[in-house]
């Protein structure tokens, strides 16, 4: 048999067969009027109202794959993701990661120490060696502002997955962030939600910004003044308030950011302990906020800081079921860039 | 030799002429100015439809030579400044090694004289090795031609130095020229800081770095009587306090910028880092204060603040790349599309900004002037010429510029150095 018809045979074979499995979780993605098939996930700026509802909701369907026995669907079968984090970086990655691998795609991980990065190789170069080996999707992490829009300009074939640059955007965080607050209060449009911390550095909490703005959520932003960007609140729905109990009062969730250590070092604030009285996040603060408050956390936490354990760990807590909720949420991510539904 | 520029609208500010006249040029200098000149035995140059003015100059340029020629080097930047309509640019003393030295000022000099097209003048650093420590010696760099001191790209942080130059410099009577941003408010900044900045997590270079510099430096130079020019000025309080200052007697000047006096901190986009560059573009008021600025004399020139970077230094991520790009070959087109066709400032002011007003303050004598005798460096500009910026067609090295791909109408369509051409129709001759 000559090679061309046993690749076509092989093919068939193998087509025939993904058909055959059962993928109902994925088949309402072709009624929806949008679709984000190739479209770089760089940051929720980008993101229209009806293309992050897309994202929920395929990600409710994809966290029912995680609760399953068998964790595989060949929705991304013969797909290839790069990770590539020039940051560290646990849950984010092995998030990703694991979120490919549920989907069927094979998913090839490096890493800053391990790379020829160490070699002083480009980020061009990396990308396009990247994209020379086939791959896909590229998941980038990298600490300079704008890397993955630069990346865009680099690579032809793979789509770009920001998984956080510098201080501007973790989109599949703020994602996530939306996707439990709709699991926890079942709608989103007039949501009061709270972000307390080290607005200035976070890219956690410019994503949420541009994504909650985009679902209707009102954002109060609280913290030392040395932490809040100036000029934030120049547009409707955004509140800047420098106590943290202007913010919280009344929040139906409150989003508790990492605080860097190395803050401190660099003078934005005077010490731990005054950061905790005054800043962190603690039951009594708790009972500003709605009795049904939902208390998010990127991770990791510095507990005792912004967090005191009693809230990290009490009732009000969605800390675990963000972790699960990030799969999901990068499941939905990955799919639909990567297969996509035809735009009707 | 004789050569007639026919039948064009002259505009010379420094002798007050705005009419439609014919130029004659012999042996390269400016024979005479006036209606109806007799063309016999000279070569006829139309200059019908199109203006006139004396060889633009640009006060405010960085050539890169010595030691960063894969950015720029005098002769790639000499025929950028021919093609953009300028006879004379001062380059900054920011190289590798810093020009603060009198024989650094030499050997470019004559760098200049064996491969530039038009002519270059030296600006030397105000201190050993820009470092902002120690006086370098002006007075020797003074005596062989630089005509200016600054540690541009640099803010001279110790106020007893940057004093001191004011002190040492007054019996020279050259003009010391400061980069005014206060370093630790912008260090690491990208962008201006403003609510975009604020939600692209860009680090910001706030106004107030400026603002504060230019006032500390203007309160030095009046406290020491001595000479001062703000290099590209963009913040709306820092022109305010140029005025000010102006009021009370201080002798300080001030230039800006096309990209600042036409382009916001809005144009900022992450994919592309050609809108990067020190001091940042600002907010819409500061560009309305630049503009009232230019107009009611607060500013005194336009210079580009040509820096060219090379293609791969500058295709990296916003945030890593250098900051600057070129800005010869682009900034009569933008001045004109944007400024004088929307009717926001008359041809015969921005002719003045880029010819009259910059030779005074370096003291350029024979430049920016279409005097009797002075050397024939003339600009012919078709200001309804319309044209697209492209890259390819740059004679700089630098290719990342905000303004590729934009639609401008207005070029200087000939340059003229010392009677001889340089550039026609675009084209280096």
């Amino acid at each position: 048999m000559r090679n061309d018809v046993l690749h076509e045979a092989l093919m068939k074979f193998f087509t025939d067969a993904v058909r055959r499995l059962p993928m109902k979780e994925l088949s309402g993605l072709a009624k929806n009027k949008v679709s984000l098939r190739g479209k770089h996930v760089l940051g929720l700026e980008d993101f229209s109202r009806e293309e992050i509802e897309l994202v929920l909701e395929t990600a409710k369907e994809m966290k029912s794959i995680i609760h399953r026995d068998i964790k595989k669907v060949p929705a991304l079968r013969g797909k290839s993701i790069m990770t590539v984090f020039y940051e560290p970086s646990t849950r984010t990655r092995s998030s990703f990661e694991t979120a490919g691998k549920y989907l069927g795609a094979d998913v090839v991980n490096i890493t800053a120490g391990t790379s020829s990065i160490v070699k002083g190789e480009s980020l061009r170069d990396t990308l396009l060696t990247v994209e020379a080996m086939g791959f896909d999707a590229i998941v980038m992490r990298h600490k300079q502002e704008g890397a993955a829009e630069y990346a865009t300009k680099v690579v032809k074939h793979p789509v770009i997955v920001n998984a956080g640059d510098g201080a501007h955007a973790h989109p599949s965080q703020g994602l996530l962030n939306l996707f439990t607050l709709l699991q926890y209060k079942g709608r989103l449009e007039g949501l009061k939600v709270a972000i307390l911390g080290d607005i200035l550095h976070s890219r956690v909490a410019r994503s949420d910004i541009w994504g909650m703005r985009r679902m209707g959520i009102e954002v109060h932003l609280a913290g030392p003044g040395t932490m809040l960007p100036r000029f934030l609140a120049e547009e409707p729905g955004i509140f800047v308030h420098e106590r943290v109990e202007d913010a919280i009062r009344d929040a139906d969730a409150i989003n508790v950011l990492r605080i860097q250590l190395e803050r401190q070092k660099a003078g934005l604030f005077p010490s731990k302990r005054e950061y905790a009285r005054l800043y962190g996040i603690n039951n009594a603060r708790l009972a500003l906020a709605k009795k049904d408050v939902l208390i998010l956390h990127p991770g990791p936490m510095n507990k005792g800081l912004e967090i005191s354990p009693e809230v990290a760990y009490g009732d009000h807590s969605a800390i675990q079921e963000q972790v699960q909720n990030g799969v999901a949420v990068r499941m939905a991510l990955l799919a639909l860039v990567l297969m996509g539904g035809k735009a009707q | 030799m004789k050569q007639l520029i026919q039948g064009g609208r002259v505009i010379d500010p420094a002798n007050h002429i705005d009419k439609k006249a014919d130029v004659l040029v012999e042996d390269g200098k400016i024979a005479a100015v006036g209606e109806n000149l007799s063309a016999e035995g000279a070569e006829v140059i139309s200059a019908e439809g199109k203006v006139v003015v004396p060889g633009l100059i640009d006060m405010h340029v960085h050539l890169r030579e010595p030691g960063q020629e894969a950015k720029e080097d005098f002769v790639s930047g000499t025929r950028a400044a021919a093609a953009g309509g300028f006879t004379t640019i001062a380059t900054m003393p920011n190289t590798r090694p810093v020009v603060d030295d009198a024989a650094v000022v030499r050997s470019l000099q004559k760098r200049a004289e064996d491969e530039g097209i038009v002519h270059v003048k030296m600006i030397g650093a105000l201190t050993k090795g820009q470092q902002g420590k120690e006086l370098a010696e002006v007075g020797d760099m003074a005596s062989v031609g630089a005509v200016a001191f600054s540690d541009d790209g640099h803010y001279v942080q110790n106020a007893k130095v940057m004093l001191n130059g004011f002190d040492y410099l007054r019996s020279f009577d050259k003009v010391i020229i400061s980069h005014d941003e206060e370093t630790s408010l912008v260090e690491e900044g990208s962008m201006n800081e403003c609510h975009r900045s604020a939600m692209l997590g860009l680090k910001g270079r706030p106004t107030v770095a400026e603002d504060i510099a230019v006032m500390r430096d203007i309160m030095l130079a009046e406290y020491a009587g001595a000479r001062f020019h703000v290099a590209h000025i963009s913040s709306a309080k820092a022109v305010e306090i140029v005025r000010q200052a102006k009021k009370r007697g201080v002798r300080v000047t001030a230039e800006a910028t096309p990209h600042h006096l036409t382009m916001t901190d809005e144009c900022v986009d992450l994919k592309d880092s050609a809108t990067k560059v020190n001091p940042p573009l600002r907010g819409k008021a500061d560009v309305e204060a630049l503009l009232a600025g230019l107009k009611d004399g607060t500013i005194d020139a336009i210079a580009t603040d040509h820096s060219p970077h090379a293609e791969e230094e500058k295709d990296v991520e916003y945030a890593l790349a250098p900051s600057g790009f070129p800005g010869l070959e682009t900034a009569v087109g933008v001045l004109l599309t944007d400024l004088c066709h929307e009717g926001k400032v008359e041809l015969p002011l921005l002719i003045s900004k880029m010819t009259a007003e910059p030779a005074k303050i370096l003291g350029l004598t024979d430049a920016g002037t279409l005097s009797v005798g002075a050397p024939a460096d003339i600009t012919i500009i078709d200001t309804e010429l319309k044209w697209t910026v492209d890259a390819e067609k740059f004679y700089t090295r630098g290719t990342h510029s905000p303004f590729v791909g934009r639609k401008l109408k207005g070029k200087a369509v000939l340059t003229m150095v010392d009677g001889r051409i340089v550039m026609r129709d675009g084209a280096i001759e």
